[in-house]
């Protein structure tokens, strides 16, 4: 039945595209370790960690979608969820280092040695054990969506108000984070990961795998968001994006379907966030300014809003232009970035997706009207 | 025994003092003359004789004889002043305080004096400047007693009180003499009690570490009333700490209000999520940066009104480049709030790197202007300038705002348009044109907001990044569409602020606040003062 449910949602086009993410998820990796070094189609190590690093992204632009696009809720505070997940991760990674940081400290991590802790924090027991940070990744963001879903949609909290509470939230997480006394290694966030589930953090297999795992967790959050958004409780989603009045005169509690997306929202923002923090070595509260979370709205809005291919396709080539221009000509990047905002949203409402589909369609019409 | 001979000396002092009316002031110059010959002895009752003069300018010499400053020049005996001016000392003629040229310490000889002799000169000092004609000094120097309880000065005092005509100085001078009183330990309690009495009601810092001296050293009655005393300055200063706190909030809220006030505007009245607001608040404080660079340039006389001259400009600025933006960008999203949202992030985006390739990214230095320095005492209450200004100019520009909206077409028209568009328009409004403008007006006053801003924060493109998030939280705190409420909403927070910070510290204290308002938006999502009407939906 679950099989069933799962499968309604895909579209010819989705199956293709689930498909293809996990090709990319198998083939670059592979290429990497299995080919030897002088191939022309080996991946080199650094271009694995990116395509890891695009594919986090991607699932967190997929979350974004899930609530912008299909609900209308524009959040821009996406990336404290994603950056909630990671820190669970990085506690766990701290954790394992173990005796082999610079203090040699078995409990305590270096940063807490530095600040003069004697203890660990409460809330950092279990840390050390990798199954209790798994569910942590996903509850911990979860909750905190829960919490301010259940209170926003509650007193029907909408639109531009909405977007403005979730950046506060952000903004609020942002220095609560960089403060030393959160226990969470203030400003410095944490780095110098040693080992994940005993295997080095470093070597390229757990790269290769790393990468992999985060283009299977895209795979299945398309699949997921594909059977929801395909389901009746899809089709009530997105009647309440677009009267969202008129579906609660009749009958419907819109606000358990809010909350319900964006709950699962921030799961999956969160585990791609946990995914993202080994393969980049280091999770600092730089991740929490709202600059990021609006960001990975823009990568939705380029790839295409309330499709699903959209996002991920938006995340690709957004930062595939990020890390190029950043490297090649820092000056432009942010003006670049400023421009496609500004280009988007006046010319491209529907995104990159949408002008595929429009420019299909255009064709189509046209070779039918040659047939007639 | 070291106390006893000044002492004495000083009894001899006050007497001749008390003579000084009647008898004729000696010429300054053979008082001086007297000063500078014969030995030790002669040397003491010469600045006994300065003393008795009252003549203040008196002053400055005995003050550099004590300091060993004062020569005697050997080509022509003239009495100098000498300061060391890199390896040679500049000379100050001392009767008639010109300057003398240089010389070096070989060409010189010193007037000696010892240890005694510079009590004596301390004391005289402090008889002739409580003495002085000068109000301002025999102020200063009744303050400057009072701080330092010097029980020599006692009888020096008890004369200058009695003497003393301002009701001003005379209470300073009664409440040096109190603290004297108080800091001698044999003095009679009753004395004591009417001492402990008085320094009660000066009421500041010092009082109260004068009294937590008495009440620990001495017991009984005296204990008592120094115990009830410093307890009752204590409560009074935690009143007055309140009050410095409620002022630091308005300061802080003003400056919420100035950066929010314009985004009240067109988020108000045009429904439109600027992001790029705080850029315009930070072209505004570069356009005061540039103002400030031709000035220092060009007519450095003129820099005192340079942030005046930078007003309009920065108006102007701001505000043209706000038109051009709702032309260009703004006018295609009317009715898409989040994608404006979208859009003016990127612009800000775009504002931020086109300034920081001008300027670069390194902080702008922003002069203040002489009377935007310094501070002064209102009770206990310490009070800069820079920030009184601040608020005074964001009241005015409320003020000027509100008598805008309310007294002038384009503010009729804007109300119009605010309360319902399809109507204004049906009446015969230009909507677009009102739009134009009013976003001009926001962006403008955001310029204007730069102008104060660039006084209290670092220049730099990140400027407008710091008050974006802040500006949101006071306009949807205090009510979309409804300025009262901005200004309520920004003078509340700014308060709260200022109140958590001394318990939670400055980063946590934000957050809290943060958190309220997320709290608050639950509880009221249209603000605090909402508008209402079927227009709202």
């Amino acid at each position: 039945m679950i099989t069933r449910f799962l499968w309604q949602g895909m579209t010819r086009n989705l199956r293709l595209f689930v498909l293809l993410v996990l090709a990319v998820g198998i083939l670059v990796p592979l290429s990497n370790l299995l080919l030897p070094p002088d191939s022309a189609f080996r991946m080199p190590s650094w271009a694995v960690q990116l395509v890891g690093k695009y594919l986090c992204y991607a699932s967190l632009a997929l979350a974004v979608d899930l609530v912008w696009g299909f609900c209308g809720i524009l959040t821009l505070g996406h990336a404290a969820f994603f950056a909630l997940g990671g820190y669970c991760m990085g506690m766990y990674l701290m954790r394992q280092i173990g005796t082999r940081g610079v203090y040699g400290n078995p409990i305590l991590p270096d940063f807490m040695v530095f600040l003069n802790y004697k203890e660990l924090p409460w809330f950092w027991h279990g840390f050390d054990s990798f199954w209790f940070a798994a569910p942590m990744i996903v509850l911990v963001p979860s909750v905190l969506a829960l919490a301010l879903g259940w209170f926003a949609f509650r007193s029907r909290v909408t639109g531009v108000y909405l977007s403005i509470i979730t950046q506060a939230m952000t903004f609020a997480l942002l220095l609560a984070f960089f403060r030393n006394d959160m226990g969470l290694g203030g400003n410095n966030g944490m780095t110098d990961f040693k080992d994940i589930l005993g295997y080095s953090v470093q070597s390229d297999t757990t790269r290769a795998v790393l990468c992999f795992v985060s283009a299977l967790a895209l795979a299945i959050f398309l699949v997921i968001s594909a059977a929801i958004v395909g389901s009746r409780f899809g089709k009530a989603l997105t009647a309440v994006r677009d009267a969202e009045s008129r579906m609660r005169f009749l009958g419907y509690r819109v606000e358990r379907y809010k909350l319900f997306v964006f709950v699962l929202s921030a799961a999956m923002a969160g585990i791609a966030g946990a995914l993202y923090v080994p393969q980049v070595g280091i999770i600092n509260p730089g991740e929490f300014s709202p600059g990021n979370s609006i960001e990975a709205v823009l990568w939705v809005a380029v790839g295409g809003r309330g499709t699903l291919i959209g996002p991920v396709i938006g995340a690709f080539i957004v930062n595939f232009g990020k890390t190029y221009l950043t490297g090649a000509l820092p000056e432009v990047w942010l003006f670049a970035l400023g421009a496609l905002f500004i280009v988007v949203t006046l010319l491209l409402p529907k995104g990159v997706v949408g002008l595929w589909t429009q420019v299909m369609n255009r064709s189509r019409e046209r070779r039918a009207r040659a047939a007639a | 025994m070291l106390l006893r001979r000044p002492f004495s000396v000083l009894l001899s002092v006050l007497a001749s003092l008390a003579l000084a009316g009647t008898a004729l002031a000696a010429d300054l110059a053979a008082l001086v003359g007297n000063l500078t010959s014969g030995g030790l002895g002669e040397r003491e009752a010469a600045i006994t004789a300065l003393a008795t003069s009252g003549d203040e300018r008196a002053v400055p010499i005995l003050e550099a004889l004590g300091a060993g400053q004062l020569y005697i020049r050997n080509s022509d005996k003239l009495v100098v002043i000498g300061k060391v001016d890199g390896n040679k000392l500049a000379l100050t003629e001392a009767i008639s305080a010109k300057p003398a040229g240089s010389a070096v310490e070989a060409d010189l000889e010193r007037v000696r004096v010892n240890n005694r002799l510079r009590g004596t000169i301390e004391a005289a000092v402090g008889s002739l400047t409580l003495m002085s004609p000068n109000a301002r000094t025999r102020l200063n120097a009744a303050d400057a007693l009072f701080k330092r309880r010097d029980a020599t000065a006692l009888a020096a005092l008890d004369l200058a009180l009695a003497a003393e005509k301002d009701p001003r100085i005379k209470r300073v001078m009664s409440e040096a003499r109190a603290a004297i009183v108080l800091a001698t330990a044999d003095s009679p309690p009753t004395q004591k009690l009417a001492a402990i009495a008085l320094v009660r009601e000066r009421g500041d810092r010092d009082s109260l570490g004068i009294l937590k001296i008495v009440a620990a050293a001495s017991d009984g009655e005296v204990k008592t009333a120094a115990t009830a005393g410093a307890d009752s300055i204590e409560q009074a200063l935690a009143a007055w700490q309140m009050a410095q706190n409620v002022w630091y909030g308005i300061s802080l809220g003003s400056v919420l209000l100035l950066a929010a006030i314009g985004l009240a505007i067109t988020f108000g009245t045009m429904g439109v999520i600027n992001m790029a607001h705080g850029e315009m608040v930070m072209l505004g404080a570069y356009t005061t940066f540039v103002v400030q660079e031709v000035i220092r340039t060009s007519a450095p006389h003129l820099f005192d009104v340079s942030l005046l001259i930078a007003l309009p400009l920065a108006f102007v600025v701001s505000g043209a480049i706000g038109i051009l933006i709702e032309r260009t960008i703004i006018r295609f999203l009317y009715g898409r709030p989040l994608d404006t949202l979208l859009a003016t992030w990127g612009l800000s985006l775009v504002l931020q790197q086109a300034v920081r390739s001008i300027f670069g990214s390194s902080n702008r230095e922003v002069g203040a202007p002489s009377w935007m320095s310094g501070a002064f005492q209102l009770g206990q209450l310490n009070i800069t300038y820079g920030r009184l200004w601040i608020v005074v100019f964001a009241l005015i520009v409320f003020a000027s705002l509100i008598l805008l909206l309310r007294k002038t077409p384009l503010g009729l028209y804007m109300r119009a348009v605010t309360q319902n568009r399809p109507m204004a328009a049906a009446v015969g409004i230009r909507t677009p044109r009102v739009d134009a403008l009013t976003f001009g007006l926001g962006s403008g006053i955001a310029g204007l907001a730069g102008v104060a801003l660039s006084q209290i924060d670092n220049v730099s493109p990140n400027l407008g990044q710091g008050y974006i998030i802040d500006s949101f939280m006071v306009v949807v705190f205090g009510g979309v569409g409804n300025l009262f409420g901005t200004l309520i909403g920004a003078l509340t927070l700014g308060v709260v602020n200022k109140f958590l910070e001394p318990y939670a510290g400055a980063v946590l204290g934000k957050i809290l606040v943060l958190v309220f308002i997320i709290m608050f938006i639950q509880r009221r999502p249209r603000g605090l003062f909402a508008l209402k009407g079927r227009s709202v939906e």
